[in-house]
């Protein structure tokens, strides 16, 4: 067991030579972090709110399209149609229009690129910070669970106030566009279906994004951490 | 002086070489030093000398081209990024001209935090935070995040940290460098005074003369090299010559 690197004064000792951080611990630092660069995060999660909401908009509408369909047949189906859905009505399923599904799918890419852009200045503003943790024993593995929480907790919010905002209109519409009858058939448990799917999304487009910044944060020498602030 | 003095910090033939495009420099052209436990060091040198170089080397920020280091006898660019970090954690404070505290965090967060990493249960570090708050003075103000203290304030808990897993060396880059003449005497006395009291290696990269005053040895770097390393004793008497020694006027050294 004396690996050419233990011998440390004691090589009996590896145990406690190892430099640990809770994963609640981690989750306090990064949660204090969030907190206070509050307005920082806001913008982060912004263009996530946007992107999420419109997506959780879309699948809702579709939930509740779905609904009439199954209610009111081909009168039903000829409204759909009208206001610009795809009906299929031999499988009673409506679908995204081509044109729309690639509007959502550009609204997520550019949503990513935006937290990428955000979180990158995040961890510029930050390499001071990470520089010191590192010179007072922080692994690499450390600051990169910080930045990823950090983005997990950004992401989850941001997903799900997207998507509360998503559904609330994309039920609101529906009202308004096919009357208050609209939404009595509609099958609650796709609606809920469809806020998770959106929360999830989000999530995991948060955690995409910051993957590289976190990654150059965790990478990074601490000397050159240090330096960069003068 | 005693006699039967412990090595702390051996540095052996080392070389740096940066390479900047096609140019390479060579910062240190092989540098040999031997610290000895319990001692104070002032590196000192014109900027561009190779002075923060071999600091960050000394530090385990950097590794040498060639020649090794040698920190309580372990060779660190043997070490693999785990024991690296557990050096920097336990054997060595660092203290930086610019304080670097963590700005989120209050001053007690960021004394612990390095307790943290080091496996330390919260209540412990809580308490053994709060004792070297007292310890440099700052007994009562605890609850501040650093941009509500002084800039002496922030160095006192930037000391406070550097002393948190009790390291063997502390090391020092301009520790007074962004403070006033009477802070940064407080901030020197501080230093003596853990270096006396608690036996701790503190090596600092300084430009500050009054740091002279305090040193047991003064390590002087030039164009890469150790021009020469002078004990207290030396310095005593060459005092009056101090200034002529910072601008490098060879003439007014040795008139003492």
């Amino acid at each position: 067991m004396n690996a050419p690197g233990s011998i440390m004064g004691r090589p009996e000792g590896r145990i406690d030579r190892l430099i640990s951080l809770s994963f609640s611990k981690s989750l306090e630092i990064s949660f204090k972090s969030l907190k206070v660069r509050f307005f920082r995060s806001l913008i982060t999660i912004s263009s996530l709110i946007l992107a999420v909401s419109f997506l959780c908009f879309v699948l809702v509408n579709l939930d509740i399209a779905t609904g009439i369909l199954e209610n009111g047949g081909k009168e039903a189906a000829r409204a759909l149609a009208k206001a610009g859905y795809d009906v299929n009505l031999g499988d009673g399923v409506v679908t995204m229009a081509a044109k729309e599904r690639w509007i959502v799918i550009l609204s997520l890419l550019v949503c990513t690129v935006g937290i990428i852009n955000a979180q990158l200045m995040s961890v510029t503003e930050r390499f001071s910070e990470i520089g010191v943790m590192k010179c007072l024993g922080a692994l690499d593995s450390m600051v990169l669970r910080l930045f990823v929480l950090e983005a997990g907790m950004q992401g989850l919010a941001g997903a799900f106030i997207g998507a509360v905002i998503g559904c609330f209109f994309s039920l609101l519409t529906g009202v308004i566009r096919f009357g208050p009858t609209a939404l009595a058939h509609v099958s609650w448990l796709s609606v809920i279906g469809s806020v998770g799917i959106a929360v999830l999304a989000g999530c995991f487009l948060s955690l995409v994004g910051v993957l590289y910044p976190a990654l150059l944060a965790a990478r990074m020498e601490p000397i050159n951490a240090i330096r960069a602030e003068h | 002086m005693t006699e039967n003095k412990r090595t702390i910090v051996r540095v052996i033939g080392v070389t740096k070489i940066f390479k900047m495009g096609k140019v390479e420099l060579e910062a240190l052209k092989g540098v040999d030093l031997e610290v000895f436990a319990g001692e104070y060091i002032s590196i000192m040198g014109p900027s561009g000398s190779g002075k923060s170089t071999l600091f960050n080397m000394i530090g385990g920020l950097d590794k040498p081209t060639d020649g090794k280091v040698f920190i309580d006898e372990v060779d660190i660019s043997q070490l693999d990024a785990y024991e690296l970090a557990w050096l920097r954690n336990r054997k060595i404070g660092y203290i930086f001209q610019t304080f670097n505290l963590i700005p989120v965090m209050t001053a007690l967060e960021n004394v612990t935090l390095p307790m943290t990493f080091a496996g330390m249960n919260a209540d412990d570090a809580q308490d053994k935070g709060i004792e070297l708050l007292k310890l440099v003075g700052l007994g009562d103000r605890f609850q501040h995040k650093p941009l509500e203290l002084s800039g002496g304030q922030q160095q006192r808990v930037a000391v406070a940290r550097s002393l948190a897993n009790d390291p063997a060396i502390i090391l020092a880059d301009e520790p007074t460098g962004n403070l006033d003449l009477s802070t940064g005497e407080e901030i020197i006395e501080l230093l003596q005074m853990l270096s006396q009291e608690r036996g701790v290696t503190i090596i600092s990269a300084t430009h500050d003369y009054k740091m002279l005053n305090v040193s047991d040895r003064v390590i002087w770097v030039r164009d890469g090299l150790v021009d020469r390393v002078e004990k207290r004793e030396e310095l005593d008497i060459s005092v009056g010559g101090i200034g002529e020694k910072l601008t490098g006027n060879k003439n007014g050294e040795r008139r003492a």
